[in-house]
C-alpha cells in the first residue's frame, strides 16, 4: 500500500523517476426516506417491477417535480457530519443525457450550487497491515449534492433487449464528491468505509453497498513527482469495499506499465470485472458527454435557514433550521471510538474494531456490563475469541450462537479462578455449538474445574510420577 | 453568421431533433437571430435571474407514501412489454454517421 512509501510507487523496471497515483472518488448514497426526492411513491429494495412508479417517475407530461423535506434534512445531516459549509441558497439544474432507464431524458441534480461544499473526512489506515500502528488520514470533501436516482436495466442479451424497472427512478441520493487527496486501493477503501459508518450513524442512509445504496466511482490518474497531474480514468461498477480496492490499485498498476512502455492514457471510463479483478474499457459511452445543464424551471431555489435568519412569521413545516439539526446530530464513529478508549481503556486499534463490526461496540459493552473481568481482558476475548469465530462461519454478531450473557458468565467463572483459560476457551468452543447449555454446566460436564485443594494436586502428581517409573 | 454543419449534426445528435431540410435550419438560424438581440441590453453588474419562480417559496412534502401502485395504467404506454417491465433496445442506438443519412443534410 501506499500508505508505506510515503504515497510514491518506486521507479518501474526501466528506472524512471517514482510515479505517485492520484486517487479522487465520487460516491452516490441512497437516501434513507419513506418517499423519493421529488414524489410520493415509496422507496423500497426489491418490489414488483414499476409497482413503485408515479406518474412523475414516468415522465409523464403534465407532472412536477415537489422536494421532499426528509431529504433535504439528510443532506444537511450528512454535510455537517463532514464539517462542510451549508449553502443557504442552493440551486437545482438539469442533466440531460438519453438512456431507457432515465424517462425524462434528463436528471434533476445540484451542478451550479450545490447544498454542501467544502468539507472533510478523517479516516485511519494501518500501516503494514498491523493493527498496532493506526495512522489518521483526511480527505476533502468538495461538495455534496441532493439529485435523483435513475431506474434500472436488466440486459437481456439472447434476445437483444433491455428490460426496464423505474422503481428506483426518482430515490433521493446525495452524491458525495471527494478530492483526489488518497494515493492507493487501501486509503480509498478506508475512506469509503469511514463514510458508510458515518452515514449509518446519522442514519441518512443504510448505505449498504450489495444492494445499491452506496455506489463509488474512482477516478485514477498517475503522474511524476514535481509535474502536472496525468490523464485520469473514471473506474465504474465496482460493488464492494473489497472491490474498489482493487480495482483502484489494478488500474493505478496498469496506467503505470501503459506509460512506461511508451503507451498513453485516454480519457475514458472504465469498468471494473470482478472475476477477472481488472478495469476494462466501457462499451456505450462515445467520447465526451455534453449534458447541456440548465437551470431547473420548476424548482425555485432551496433556502435554508439557521436560528439568527429563522423567519418569524412561516410555516414552521416550510422551515428548516440548520442550527437545530446540528443540535441534534449523534455521537459520530471518531467520538464514539474515543468515548471507548476513555471509558473502557481499551487501546485506539481496539475501538476501531469494535465499530467496524456492526453490533460488537454493544456487545462488548453488554459483557462488560455483566461480569467482574476488567474491560481490558474482555477486550481479548471479544476481539480474538468472539470475532475470529464469527469471521471463520462467516456470521454477524447478531447471529452469535454465543450471547453476551453466556459470554460474560464464562468470564466470571475464569475470573473467579475456577476454571483456568485453557479450560475457559475449551468451554468456549462448546458454547459455540449453541446447544442451550450454561458455561457451568460444561465445565462440570468435561470437569474442566481448577483444582485448588493441595492433597489432592500432590496425590495426581505423586500418580503421574509412580506411573513414569513403571515404564 | 450561418450555423456550420458541425454544430447542427451536434444538435442533432445531443437532442435528437431532426432538422429535416433548409427550412428547418433556416428556422432555427431565425431564432438564433431573434435571441441575439438579449445582447443589446446593458447587463453589467446584474445576476442572471433563470426562473421566475426565483422569489418563490420552495414548498417542502413531507416524507409520505402517497403515490405508486399502478402498474397497470404506466404499463398501457408501453408499446412493448414482458412481466411489467418496459422493454427498450439493449442500448442507445447510434445515429447514423453523417455520410450515411438521407436528409439534405448531406447535400448542403
Amino acid at each position: 500500500a501506499c500508505s508505506k512509501r510515503g504515497g510514491a510507487v518506486p521507479a518501474g523496471k526501466s528506472g524512471i523517476a517514482p510515479w505517485i497515483p492520484v486517487v479522487g472518488l465520487e460516491i452516490h448514497a441512497q437516501i434513507s426516506s419513506n418517499s423519493k426526492l421529488f414524489s410520493g411513491s415509496q422507496v423500497q429494495f426489491a418490489a414488483p417491477p414499476n409497482s413503485l412508479v408515479s406518474f412523475f417517475d414516468a415522465s409523464l407530461p403534465g407532472t412536477l417535480p415537489v422536494l421532499n423535506r426528509r431529504c433535504v434534512e439528510a443532506a444537511v445531516m450528512t454535510g455537517l457530519a463532514l464539517n462542510c459549509s451549508i449553502n443557504k441558497k442552493s440551486l437545482f439544474d438539469r442533466k440531460h443525457y438519453f438512456y431507457a432507464d432515465l424517462p425524462a431524458g434528463y436528471q434533476i441534480t445540484q451542478q451550479r450550487v450545490p447544498i454542501a461544499v467544502n468539507g472533510s473526512l478523517s479516516y485511519s489506515l494501518c500501516i503494514d497491515n498491523k493493527m498496532s500502528q493506526m495512522v489518521t488520514k483526511t480527505v476533502r470533501i468538495k461538495q455534496i449534492q441532493l439529485e435523483q436516482d435513475s431506474g434500472k436495466s436488466l440486459h437481456d442479451d439472447t434476445r437483444c433487449q433491455t428490460l426496464v424497472d423505474l422503481n428506483r427512478a426518482g430515490v433521493g441520493l446525495m452524491e458525495v464528491v471527494m478530492e483526489p487527496d488518497m494515493c492507493c486501493g487501501e486509503e480509498a477503501a478506508a475512506a469509503v468505509r469511514e463514510l458508510q459508518l458515518i452515514l449509518q450513524t446519522l442514519g441518512s442512509s443504510q448505505a449498504v453497498m450489495a444492494e445499491g445504496q452506496l455506489r463509488v466511482d474512482a477516478n485514477v490518474s498517475v503522474h511524476h513527482p514535481g509535474e502536472p497531474y496525468g490523464v485520469r480514468t473514471e473506474v465504474k461498477n465496482i460493488n464492494s469495499i473489497r472491490f474498489l480496492a482493487k480495482a483502484v490499485d489494478y488500474e493505478i498498476e496498469r496506467q503505470i506499465e501503459e506509460l512506461e512502455n511508451g503507451g498513453t492514457i485516454l480519457n475514458e471510463t472504465r469498468a471494473f470485472d470482478s472475476k477477472l479483478g481488472c478495469t476494462v474499457p466501457m462499451r456505450d459511452k462515445e467520447g465526451k458527454q455534453d449534458y447541456r445543464f440548465m437551470p431547473e424551471p420548476n424548482l425555485p431555489p432551496l433556502i435554508l435557514y439557521d436560528t439568527k435568519s429563522l423567519p418569524a412569521n412561516m410555516n414552521h413545516q416550510q422551515v428548516i433550521n440548520i442550527d437545530w439539526i446540528q443540535e441534534r446530530l449523534p455521537d459520530l464513529p471518531s467520538v464514539k471510538r474515543e468515548k471507548l478508549v476513555e471509558q473502557y481503556g481499551i487501546l485506539p486499534e481496539h475501538s476501531f474494531t469494535l465499530l467496524n463490526e456492526d453490533g460488537l461496540a454493544e456487545f462488548f459493552e453488554s459483557v462488560v456490563k455483566q461480569t467482574q473481568m476488567k474491560p481490558k481482558k474482555v477486550i481479548g476475548w471479544i476481539l480474538n475469541d468472539l470475532l475470529s469465530y464469527l469471521k471463520q462461519h462467516s456470521l454477524t454478531v447478531k447471529e452469535s450462537p454465543v450471547s453476551p450473557f453466556l459470554l460474560a458468565d464464562l468470564l466470571n467463572l475464569l475470573e473467579k479462578k475456577e476454571i483456568s483459560s485453557t479450560a475457559a476457551k475449551q468451554v468456549l468452543a462448546e458454547l459455540w455449538k449453541g446447544e442451550g447449555k450454561t458455561p457451568l454446566e460444561i465445565v462440570k460436564e468435561q470437569k474442566l474445574e481448577l483444582l485448588w485443594d493441595q492433597k489432592e494436586l500432590e496425590q495426581i502428581c505423586q500418580a503421574v510420577i509412580d506411573g513414569q517409573e513403571n515404564e | 453568421q450561418k450555423v456550420s454543419v458541425e454544430v447542427l449534426e451536434h444538435l442533432e445528435h445531443l437532442a435528437l431533433v431532426d432538422f429535416r431540410d433548409w427550412e428547418g435550419v433556416e428556422r432555427l438560424q431565425k431564432a438564433i437571430c431573434f435571441a441575439d438581440q438579449l445582447h443589446e441590453v446593458n447587463t453589467d453588474g446584474m445576476e442572471p435571474m433563470d426562473s421566475v419562480l426565483e422569489d418563490r417559496c420552495l414548498y417542502l412534502r413531507e416524507d409520505d407514501v402517497t403515490e405508486g401502485n399502478c402498474t397497470k395504467e404506466l404499463l398501457e404506454n408501453a408499446r412493448e412489454k414482458v412481466e411489467e417491465y418496459f422493454v427498450a433496445p439493449p442500448g442507445n442506438i447510434p445515429l447514423p454517421k453523417l455520410e450515411e443519412r438521407e436528409t439534405f443534410l448531406q447535400g448542403s
